[in-house]
């Protein structure tokens, strides 16, 4: 023991051990194929495999493994539009969370501000706000086909560029990721002490110039930790928008091999899901840091 | 005309059946090139009056003027030192200043404005910090960046809110001497508030006694008759110093002794009853006792406390 202390093993040990212990839960689960003898009516002998275990379409790990190798070892690959390397689909499924996150950011960082700044906005607000925050992007998704049906945009060929379910998706992605960001910044505002709006005071600081040399440097720390949560939420909704539209991206190749019955890229997915997703979170955290003051 | 004044200025917070009067019957005039001091209690309300001097907040009843105008708002004509800096903690001590700079003299070119910065910083000597952020620095260097700040912009008059009394007693002497010295380089008009008569003997002109609140008043102003310049290590010397700090320190005391203020105190027993006393609890009370109170008996009772 005194060893593993010395050395600060443990930090490394038990993350083993709970991976460890993670890995032989799913083995115990995971389905096993079994091939039993018998005899069938004729007198003949048959051998059946039969899958067996708690979960018996749960595949194994190695069967997991096995099955998402190709996928990792050549991770730009497109072998067709729904199936491709996995940082192909990371790519798509990015590129996607990014713009509607930017969309996200642009309406919600202004509205925000007006929560924070307005106590009748706030009050005229509040029920709206309140009732459509806690909406699931599965319901967003159908009144974004709704409200855009019809957009189309074709390029040169006549080839569909950007439809409605493009336009819808990013509209659920913008509308259930921007309420961290517009309750944060509005919190942020209301949080500027006095002491800097009063020097903003004495020194006769215009509208504009009270916003942008006093309110908004102090409430960036807010507003960054707002749009962290808000990037979080982005990402967890990209999965059900791919799967409600069958674009091409990590969830729906998730949707597509579940339906498929190739349950062991399923797997690969939900991993690529959450790595990517810590890595965005502490990416955020990182630009959040750089902006605390004092 | 006096160049800040105040008129039988009234304030109080709080909602009318809640309401305290914090601040009743202000008068004040303040002259060119003077130095006042205002000493009064913790809570007095002295960061309520120079608020209305600065005018960040206006009296309910009377008027506040600075040369003879009313007073609608704070403006840059009115320099103010916070009691607790109020540096934008994201720029550092030079862009803190150059925002105010450049404020209030936008017809300047660069190189002047930034003249100008660089020649308050000096002023204060915090010319190596300059580059640094407010949490880089220490209490003093804090404040004196705030000096610094306010000075700037040519204020015609500077309101000091208990700048120095966050500081400990070797900063606080240093500072005493820059300001002494700022207001003897540019001859600035300077109020300012203090809980301490001692600094307000060897920095100002004249000092008026602030009452203790609620409802605390301005005191009649006694002028400090000591020379300059003024040690602080020989000022206690001087027998003019013993007559003032007695006088402002009676006034000060006495006002706090003639307040009574009235306490609501709730008068709890505990909720028992002894069994083997026999207090007897008659119908009728004949023996004009009675038992416990009860804790459902509660009663609320007014009393005098003398401060």
């Amino acid at each position: 023991m005194d060893f593993i202390k010395r050395y600060k093993l443990d930090s490394l040990l038990l993350p083993l051990i709970g991976l460890g212990g993670f890995l032989l839960l799913w083995l115990i689960i995971a389905g096993r194929i079994e091939t039993r003898k018998t005899v069938d009516e004729f007198g003949d002998p048959v051998t059946k495999s039969v899958k067996t275990g708690i979960s018996p379409d749960l595949p194994t790990p190695s069967e997991a493994w096995k099955a998402s190798k190709p996928y990792i070892t050549e991770p730009f690959a497109k072998r067709g539009e729904l199936d491709q390397g996995i940082l192909a689909f990371t790519k798509l499924s990015l590129s996607l969370v990014m713009q509607g996150y930017f969309i996200a950011l642009i309406i919600g960082t202004p509205l925000g501000f007006c929560l924070g700044l307005s106590k009748t906005f706030t009050k005229a607000m509040d029920p709206i706000t309140q009732v459509l925050r806690p909406v699931s992007p599965l319901a967003w998704f159908p009144l974004g086909l709704v409200l855009f049906s019809s957009v189309k945009l074709m390029d040169g060929g006549g080839k569909t560029v950007f439809g409605a379910s493009d336009a819808a998706a990013l509209f659920t992605i913008a509308v259930c990721s921007m309420w961290p960001a517009v309750m944060n910044t509005a919190v942020g505002v209301r949080a500027v002490p006095q002491d800097y709006l009063n020097v903003a005071k004495v020194l006769k600081l215009s509208r504009a110039k009270t916003l942008f040399k006093v309110l908004l440097p102090a409430t960036l720390p807010y507003m960054f930790t707002g749009f962290r949560l808000s990037l979080g939420i982005a990402w967890l909704v990209i999965v059900a928008v791919e799967m409600l539209t069958g674009r091409p991206g990590v969830g729906g190749f998730l949707w597509q091999e579940y339906n498929a019955g190739s349950y062991s890229r399923i797997i690969l997915c939900i991993l690529t899901i959450g790595i990517v997703g810590l890595l965005l979170d502490r990416l955020m955290s990182l630009v959040e840091s750089r902006f605390k003051t004092a | 005309m006096s160049l800040l004044e105040i008129e039988r200025a009234f304030k109080g917070y709080g909602p009318k059946w809640n309401r305290t009067e914090v601040l009743s019957d202000i008068n004040i005039e303040v002259e060119q090139g003077e130095f006042v001091a205002i000493v009064g209690f913790s809570g007095a309300g002295k960061t309520t009056l120079i608020n209305l001097l600065s005018g960040l907040i206006a009296p309910d009843k009377g008027a506040a003027r600075f040369e003879g105008k009313p007073i609608t708002g704070p403006g840059p004509e009115r320099g103010i030192v916070f009691q607790n800096y109020s540096l934008l903690p994201w720029l550092t001590v030079h862009e803190n200043i150059a925002l105010a700079v450049d404020q209030i003299f936008p017809q300047w070119t660069p190189a002047q404005r930034k003249q100008q910065v660089e020649k308050y910083i000096a002023l204060v000597n915090l010319t190596p910090a300059a580059g640094k952020l407010p949490r880089e620095l220490s209490g003093g260097m804090r404040q004196r960046v705030a000096v610094a700040r306010a000075l700037a912009t040519g204020p015609r008059v500077l309101l000091l809110d208990e700048p120095l009394s966050a500081l400990d007693a070797l900063t606080r002497a240093n500072l005493q001497d820059e300001v002494t010295r700022i207001k003897r380089e540019d001859d600035t008009t300077i109020v300012l508030i203090t809980n301490d008569p001692d600094e307000a003997l060897l920095l100002a002109d004249r000092v008026i006694p602030l009452t203790a609140g609620p409802n605390a008043t301005l005191g009649m102003s006694i002028p400090i008759t000591i020379p300059r310049p003024r040690d602080r290590k020989t000022i206690a010397d001087h027998p003019d110093f013993k007559r003032i700090r007695l006088e402002l320190v009676e006034y000060l005391l006495k006002s706090a002794h003639n307040r009574k203020t009235t306490l609501d105190k709730k008068l709890v027993l505990p909720d028992i009853e002894p069994e083997d006393i026999s207090v007897s609890r008659p119908p009728f009370g004949w023996s004009g006792r009675r038992g416990p109170i009860r804790r459902s008996e509660i009663k609320t009772a007014e009393v005098e406390v003398e401060k």
